[in-house]
């Protein structure tokens, strides 16, 4: 069967893994810890797909009518 | 300190022991001079009811000491009412003997891995012991505790055994926690006094809480089994004080079983026990910890009032005298506040009570108001009547949206109805045939600053459930404005005059001597408002500069839930000049009617005898249409439909055929009904629809049930008087006559079936949609937007990084896409 790129879909928004840096400066301009981020299972195919683990926190950026694009963070929990 | 879990379980007698203060062995509650005794249900040991008496355990007052638990030594053992299902069911899976469980190693082998369920285990169970082989008894048990082996009845003590020996290494096979012999009582946990505290009454004499009298027939009863079984009695006689223990303690726990007659107080009145105290509506559940009673509010039946605003609420005088607003006292309003102090609690507006700087709170009566208002001095708090212009929440339940709670401006009122304008009326979906609605005071200048800015009647003009306005004109109020902008509309110098002064003063009267419908209205619209939009009928209207030069106003101009022309004027001149605007048209509207009176008629339906016929004729024909229809699906002739088997084909065309014929009827009322106060109606959107008047003046159609035609009943008919396999339109559920005329016994009942249907689907949907609104509210109602524009949860979660994703306010976007015409015109 051939191999189906999801990332490509027009549906899936995209998923960008956080660096370390870029996670200090959200958790800083929340005032939030790791805990407090909404959250996205390591077996979710788009995490599987940029090769996201356990602690890292994927930025996803929506399409929106309204606000244009959409940022959403989420970190990676077990699954 | 975060809960990490909660876990239920069920309490052992060492934890029975462990939390008790006393240990209850007397049947008597006081001694002689009347002192709770020592050991017995009272026991100063369980805690204080009585003011300036001293715990015995802890050493607090009434106040400060919670109370503390005794516990009941039990002669026998007493099975839990509660618990007795799954004793029986315990009973099912263990042996008899040897109290292993009674399922076979290796058919735990098959289903290993898989966690099952209690029912499952019990089907499970096999007849002989798979590790002693004993014979396992035929179980039955009899409503609420007895159980029986085969022919003898189990008592709680041989089931306590059996429980007792079931081992541990099995009771985590079916995933029990406790012991299950716990579910069996030997110690009974006595609740602290303060549960179930005595009455004083005036004659000096105690009253007993109904939980005391059952614990004294409890400690009696289990006295009197102790002292017989010391006697050595008969066997007999000790079963029947036993059981008689299990009725007491069973009653006890919930006096409302089946099958067991309840306890009952000496007077005959059945004693509200542990489980009535939880259950219901009024049970501390539902009434005590889900809905508290609250302070400072009013609630009584809502009337109309065409002349209070839109942001106001008729309060009857004796309400306002005893919701209160406090006021601190300064040197502003020190002259004010003395005045209401003398005016006493009994005079409206005047004042309940003082509080002084020291926090002690005074009640005004006549004989000290005259000392309290010379007492008064800035740092005072009074708590005065409520008076007009006070911002007080409004509310009708089911609050369904935030438009249920609004604020709104008081009016002091004589009677004894809340008074509101009829335009409100729509956002509470309230109506006058005896509703009624709740009155908050807000305590606290914060609360009131926030009721005043985002909660008042004009910031809710515009709801954020379809971006458009949700309050606006209604009824009457519509049919006024669609009646007065017709053409040719004229009104004498006198008539206008009349009207608009009788509506605002400080509008400059138009120097003519008659005034046409449209000009009237005009003069209430803001002088550079220019708009066009299609009426309810579908023809153009215009506003140009202030002015209605074309069209006539209607529900899509000024309807709640539609207003084009208030959502205009919200938006370009604010909630303001939109509710003052709304105000005006409405009373504008009933000003107008009023001049010449607007009623309707049975007679507005009547026919022309030309308009009966063409009627006829349309009928005759879908009656020849469908005859051919069936005639060709007999012969097998009909031509299919895409997609539809040859039934489904003849009721599809069949249906068609009626929809068009309704339909060419429709066409008749309109082409012949004359101009008349229904149709206005109708046609401004007021009430009523077309359909509506074919029904009544020409035929009802064809009566459905979940979109098809009537075809049950009897055996192949609707009715017995139909031949079996009848297809004739007057069999299925035809209607040919309208209301009117009236309808054949036959057509009615169709009627009726059709009415039934759609009463059922109504209820059963508002109660589903009431669900789903209740779980909706409850995933959602700690969540809130914090200052940094996230939205959080209780925990302080973020569950979103923007309201919406967008952040945008939905009562406050835009429902349309650009409007580059009239943008065009203004530039
Ligand atoms: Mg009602
Ligand atoms: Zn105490
Ligand atoms: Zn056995």
């Amino acid at each position: 069967m051939k191999e189906i790129d999801i990332t490509k879909n027009d549906l899936v928004p995209k998923h960008t893994l956080l660096n370390d840096g870029e996670k200090l400066e959200l958790f800083n301009q929340y005032e939030i810890t790791l805990r407090q981020l909404p959250r996205i299972l390591v077996n979710d195919p788009v995490v599987q797909n940029i090769g996201g683990k356990v602690g890292d926190v994927v930025k996803v950026v929506r399409k929106s009518p309204t606000a244009g694009e959409a940022l959403y963070y989420r970190v990676i929990v077990r699954g | 300190m975060k809960v990490e879990r909660i876990e239920f379980g069920i309490v052992s007698p060492e934890m029975v022991k462990g939390m008790s203060a006393a240990k209850i062995t007397k049947t008597e509650l006081y001694d002689q001079e009347g002192y709770p005794i020592e050991g017995g249900l009272m026991d100063p040991r369980l805690g204080v009811i009585d003011p300036g008496v001293r715990c015995r355990t802890c050493g607090g007052n009434m106040g400060e000491c919670f109370g503390h638990f005794g516990f009941l030594e039990l002669t026998r053992p007493v099975t839990h009412v509660h618990y007795s299902k799954i004793v029986f069911a315990l009973l099912k899976v263990f042996c008899r003997k040897c109290s292993r469980i009674l399922v076979d190693p290796r058919d735990m082998e098959k289903v290993k891995g898989r966690k099952l369920s209690f029912k499952e285990f019990v089907t499970l169970s096999k007849k002989k012991c798979p590790y002693c082989n004993t014979e396992q008894k035929k179980l039955k048990m009899i409503k609420p505790y007895t159980f029986i082996e085969g022919a003898d009845t189990l008592n709680a003590a041989v089931v306590r055994e059996r429980l007792e020996k079931i081992t541990e290494e099995d009771l985590t096979l079916i995933g029990i926690k406790a012991r299950p012999e716990w579910l069996v009582l030997t110690l009974l946990p006595i609740p602290p006094v303060t549960v179930r505290p005595s009455i004083t009454l005036e004659t000096g004499e105690r009253s007993e809480d109904d939980l005391t009298h059952k614990l004294v027939d409890i400690v009696r009863i289990n006295d009197r089994l102790k002292e017989n079984i010391d006697l050595g009695a008969p066997d007999f006689i000790i079963e029947d004080l036993w059981e008689l223990l299990q009725y007491h303690i069973s009653t006890y726990f919930d006096n409302e079983l089946s099958g067991v007659p309840p306890a009952r107080h000496r007077s005959g009145r059945v004693l509200k026990t542990l489980s009535q105290r939880l259950k219901t509506k009024e049970g501390r559940f539902r009434g005590n910890l889900a809905g508290k009673r609250v302070n400072f509010s009013a609630r009584t039946v809502i009337s109309p009032d065409p002349k209070i605003d839109l942001d106001e609420v008729g309060v009857p005088k004796v309400i306002a005298k005893e919701l209160t607003v406090p006021v601190r006292v300064n040197e502003t309003n020190i002259e004010n506040v003395k005045k209401l102090v003398l005016n006493g609690s009994e005079n409206w507006p005047g004042a309940n009570y003082v509080i002084r700087p020291d926090g002690r709170r005074k009640k005004i009566t006549d004989m000290n108001k005259e000392e309290i208002s010379n007492e008064l001095t800035p740092g005072y708090v009074v708590e005065r009547h409520l008076q007009d212009n006070d911002i007080v929440l409004f509310n009708r339940q089911p609050s369904l949206h935030r438009m249920s709670l609004m604020g709104h401006r008081v009016r002091v009122m004589p009677f004894k109805t809340f008074r509101m304008n009829l335009s409100v009326t729509t956002p509470y979906n309230a109506d006058f045939d005896g509703d009624e609605m709740n009155l908050h005071v807000p305590q606290t200048e914060e609360a009131k600053v926030e009721a005043e800015n985002l909660m008042m009647v004009p910031k809710h003009i515009r709801s954020p459930r379809f971006s458009g306005p949700i309050i606006g004109v209604i009824r009457d109020h519509i049919t006024g404005l669609y009646l007065l902008t017709k053409d040719d509309v004229k009104l004498s110098r006198k008539e206008f005059t009349q009207i608009i002064r009788s509506i605002d003063t400080t509008i400059e009267m138009p120097d003519k001597e008659t005034l046409t419908g449209k000009e009237l209205f005009s003069l209430f619209l803001p002088k550079d408002l220019s708009l066009e939009f299609k009426s309810n009928s579908g023809e153009l209207v215009v506003i140009e500069n202030g002015k209605l030069v074309k069209g006539v106003v209607d529900k899509v101009a000024m309807g709640a839930e539609s207003g084009k022309l208030i959502d205009k004027i919200e938006k370009l001149y604010g909630s303001e000049v939109a509710k003052k605007f709304i105000y005006n048209s409405a009373r504008l509207a009933i000003e107008f009617l009023m001049k010449g009176g607007f009623s309707i008629s049975i007679s507005d339906q009547d026919l022309p005898d030309a308009a009966r016929k063409e009627i006829a004729e349309i009928i005759e024909k879908i009656r020849k249409d469908v005859d051919d229809i069936n005639r060709q699906y007999e012969k097998g002739e009909l031509k299919l439909l895409v997609g539809r088997s040859p039934k489904e084909s003849l009721n599809h065309m069949i249906k068609t055929v009626l929809r068009n014929g309704l339909n060419d009827v429709q066409k008749v009322l309109e082409r012949h009904i004359k101009d008349n106060p229904t149709l206005a109606m109708v046609k401004s959107g007021a009430r009523g629809s077309l359909v509506n008047m074919v029904q009544t003046a020409a035929m009802v159609g064809q009566e459905m049930v979940m979109g098809e035609r009537i075809e049950r009943g009897y055996y192949q008919r609707t009715f017995p008087h139909f031949k079996k396999g009848t297809v004739s339109l007057e069999a299925t559920g035809f209607v040919s006559r309208g209301f009117k005329d009236g309808v054949t016994p036959f057509e009615f009942f169709f009627d009726a079936i059709n009415s039934r249907e759609s009463l059922m689907d109504k209820s059963l949907k508002t109660r589903h949609s009431g669900y789903m609104e209740r779980r909706l509210v409850g995933a959602l109602q700690d969540l809130k937007v914090e200052y940094d524009g996230t939205v959080r949860d209780s925990a302080n979660r973020i569950i979103e990084f923007s309201p919406g994703e967008d952040g945008l306010d939905p009562s406050k976007i835009e429902k349309v896409g650009v409007d580059v015409r009239t943008i065009a015109k203004r530039i």
